[in-house]
């Protein structure tokens, strides 16, 4: 109850600080996206309120961007390149790697809400192909030990700082 | 003395590990109590040998690479800081030939400097462009860009200054800017090394074309896949604005300029400009009809400048050193230079600088050094996913706009992406109607469904299901695209898709010679 309390106050907040900005509906859908991670459904009328804007054309646009998404993504985004640099030096095998690492396909999330994998087409890290991001981290000439690696550093970090 | 080291903050040096050695280096030079300043500068694009470690030396700028976090006790051992010698030596950078061979103008500081510190651009040449179009009128900015032939680099080589004199001559109470820093082709990053490594020329590059047509507000329209570039951009616009580089009355001139990234979202369709139009108002990326042209009816209805970061980053140079001097590199009506990006199978994976005209063969081969896997270069596709693939037979084709076109392929905006031998091309020509489907903004019909029934054609080919049949309907399916999509999308799939065929038709299970598209 307080958490869809907090969501709606802080939806509000970066509406209303953002909405007097010409093209105003992008920059708010990634504030929100920015500070919660998705962006809830539930908040739709509120945006669409506030930018004198139908519900639809709000929805329209958030589900018209690959990047923006309605459901809360695992605590680690994987972003795996797909494109034809990364094609060029194996991407497709790490694709099956990293699929079969975390038990998922594309666009879902590991069941214990750790990883969400997504597909992207570039990350313009095309000279260390195949490239992937977690979060800001971009990641260079990856092989499955090094994606193995990565993943593993990660669950690490959040060992350490709570221990 | 205290000693001068870089370590690149590129991301692709990032991405192998430029941070941990930036920190190894700090820590280690604290241990033996010696005294260094660490810079974080942008990148040279000599990939292979990221991250590339520096040294100011008495002889010039010594470099290491490519270095790992676990090397840095070894090279301090080597007495690095004096430019000793260590087994992952390169001499002095700046004479490697891989740098000392191009023609470096857009790239011409990248890597030299710490990206967002001012005084750095103003040191190597920055501004100057800026302080000459200050003292020059509106028509004599444009006629330097158009006497430079400059063209637009983001792909569809425009040329530039006509752009900007339609703007210029076209009334309105509020003119706009557009950078589009949407690069989303596949073997692509000049943009990104260009905003990472140099953010202020693109700043200077877009001051000066608000001045020339009278825009007081630029929008940086920035993909957001490129986190880093972000907050380069960022950090450099503020400071831009601190000292009265941005703003109003830019250098006590009267001149105003306001400055602003906004993110894009994932799609690459935005990439198009009326689509990114759509999108910096908020909303969906569909691609607008032209006319009317953004130079007359853009951003809001506004005549706007739309130029990719390319385009807009090799102005400042036009300005300080004069139309001439730019046009007097290249061939034909390609004039200039180009930064090509050699991505993909490729052993020497970077950034080239070169005016137009060297032939792709000498690219891949004199620059790239042959492939990674060092088995034999099947395939290369230029110009992004929408661009040809080129089979060895057109490595002779020199890299200029016309050339490239005269053979049906498209030099872009100068990515190029190698496959060797183990590639399936019709695997490839399968993902190429893939991409344009989940990439269609699905404004037009043949882009929106020809590309899902071309998805679907190529699984009955690669399945071996009545090939000829089907290799037929995917022929004309093609010619659908090509001449019934509005936008460049659904209009260019056919590029990769029809070359591969035409070029590696035993990859479609079909043994006859190759047709010509």
């Amino acid at each position: 109850m307080t958490a869809a309390v907090d969501t709606q106050a802080l939806v509000n907040e970066i509406t209303s600080a953002l909405k007097d900005k010409p093209g105003a509906l992008l920059p708010i859908l990634h504030g929100i996206q920015d500070a919660i991670g998705y962006v809830p459904p539930e908040c739709v009328p509120d945006i669409a309120k506030a930018l004198s804007l139908s519900r639809a054309e709000v929805h329209g646009v958030i589900s018209f961007y690959h990047y923006f998404r309605t459901t809360a993504p695992g605590q680690h985004t994987i972003h795996l390149c797909r494109a034809e640099s990364c094609q060029a030096m194996g991407g497709e095998a790490l694709g099956t790697h990293a699929k079969q690492k975390l038990g998922i396909d594309f666009h879902e999330t590991t069941a214990d809400g750790k990883f969400s994998l997504e597909p992207v087409y570039c990350l313009g890290n095309c000279a260390c192909s195949p490239a992937m991001q977690i979060g800001h981290d971009i990641y260079g000439r990856v092989s499955a030990d090094s994606f193995d690696s990565a993943l593993a550093e990660l669950e690490q970090a959040e060992l350490e700082p709570s221990a | 003395m205290t000693i001068t080291v870089y370590v690149p903050n590129d991301s692709s040096a990032v991405s192998l590990g430029a941070d941990r050695v930036a920190k190894a280096i700090t820590a280690e030079a604290e241990r033996r109590g010696l005294s260094i300043r660490l810079v974080r500068n942008g990148s040279f694009g000599m990939y292979w040998l990221e991250p590339l470690v520096e040294v100011v030396t008495g002889q010039g700028r010594v470099g290491y690479g490519p270095v790992q976090a676990s090397d840095v006790t070894s090279l301090f051992d080597a007495n690095f800081l004096q430019g000793g010698t260590h087994a992952l030596s390169l001499g002095i950078v700046e004479d490697l030939p891989y740098l000392k061979k191009q023609q470096r103008l857009t790239f011409a500081r990248i890597g030299k400097t710490s990206p967002t510190c001012l005084d750095d651009y103003l040191a190597y040449d920055g501004y100057r462009g800026l302080a000459h179009a200050l003292a020059m009128s509106q028509a004599d900015i444009v006629k330097a860009v158009t006497d430079s032939g400059l063209r637009g680099r983001g792909g569809a080589a425009f040329p530039t200054g006509i752009k900007w004199n339609t703007v210029l001559n076209t009334d309105a109470d509020q003119k706009y800017i557009i950078c589009n820093a949407d690069e989303g082709d596949s073997g692509t990053f000049s943009d990104r090394m260009v905003m990472e490594g140099d953010p202020f020329v693109l700043i200077e590059g877009m001051t000066i074309a608000g001045i020339a047509v009278g825009a007081t507000q630029g929008y940086i329209y920035l993909r957001v896949e490129y986190p880093h570039a972000h907050i380069a951009l960022n950090t450099a616009i503020a400071n831009a604005y601190q000292v009265g580089y941005l703003g109003e009355d830019i250098q006590g001139s009267g001149k105003t300029f306001h400055l602003e990234v906004r993110l894009g979202a994932g799609a690459y369709i935005c990439g198009e400009e009326t689509s990114l139009m759509e999108s910096l108002e908020g909303k969906r990326g569909l691609v607008r009809f032209k006319p009317p042209l953004p130079a007359i009816r853009g951003l809001f209805g506004k005549p706007t400048v739309v130029n990719n970061v390319i385009s807009l980053a090799s102005v400042p140079i036009i300005l300080d050193k004069g139309g001439d001097y730019y046009r007097d590199f290249g061939m034909g009506r390609s004039r200039g230079t180009l930064p090509l990006q050699l991505a993909g199978n490729i052993k020497h994976a970077g950034l080239v600088e070169l005016a137009f005209g060297l032939t792709l063969r000498e690219l891949l081969y004199d620059f790239g050094g042959g492939s990674a896997s060092g088995r034999p270069i099947k395939a290369v596709q230029v110009g992004g996913p929408l661009g040809a693939y080129l089979p060895e037979s057109q490595f002779d084709t020199p890299l200029d706009y016309e050339a490239f076109a005269a053979q049906w392929t498209v030099l872009g905006h100068g990515g190029v992406v190698v496959f060797d031998d183990t590639v399936d091309m019709a695997k490839m020509a399968k993902y190429s109607m893939e991409f344009c489907a989940i990439e269609s903004c699905g404004k037009c019909t043949p882009c929106r469904i020809g590309s899902t029934r071309g998805y679907e054609v190529m699984d009955e080919i690669i399945n071996g299901h009545n090939v000829e049949y089907n290799a037929k309907l995917l022929r004309d399916l093609c010619n659908t695209l090509l001449n019934g999509s509005l936008c460049a999308l659904g209009g260019m799939t056919p590029y990769p898709v029809l070359s591969a065929l035409n070029h590696f038709p035993k990859d479609f299970g079909i043994d006859e010679p190759a047709q010509v598209a």
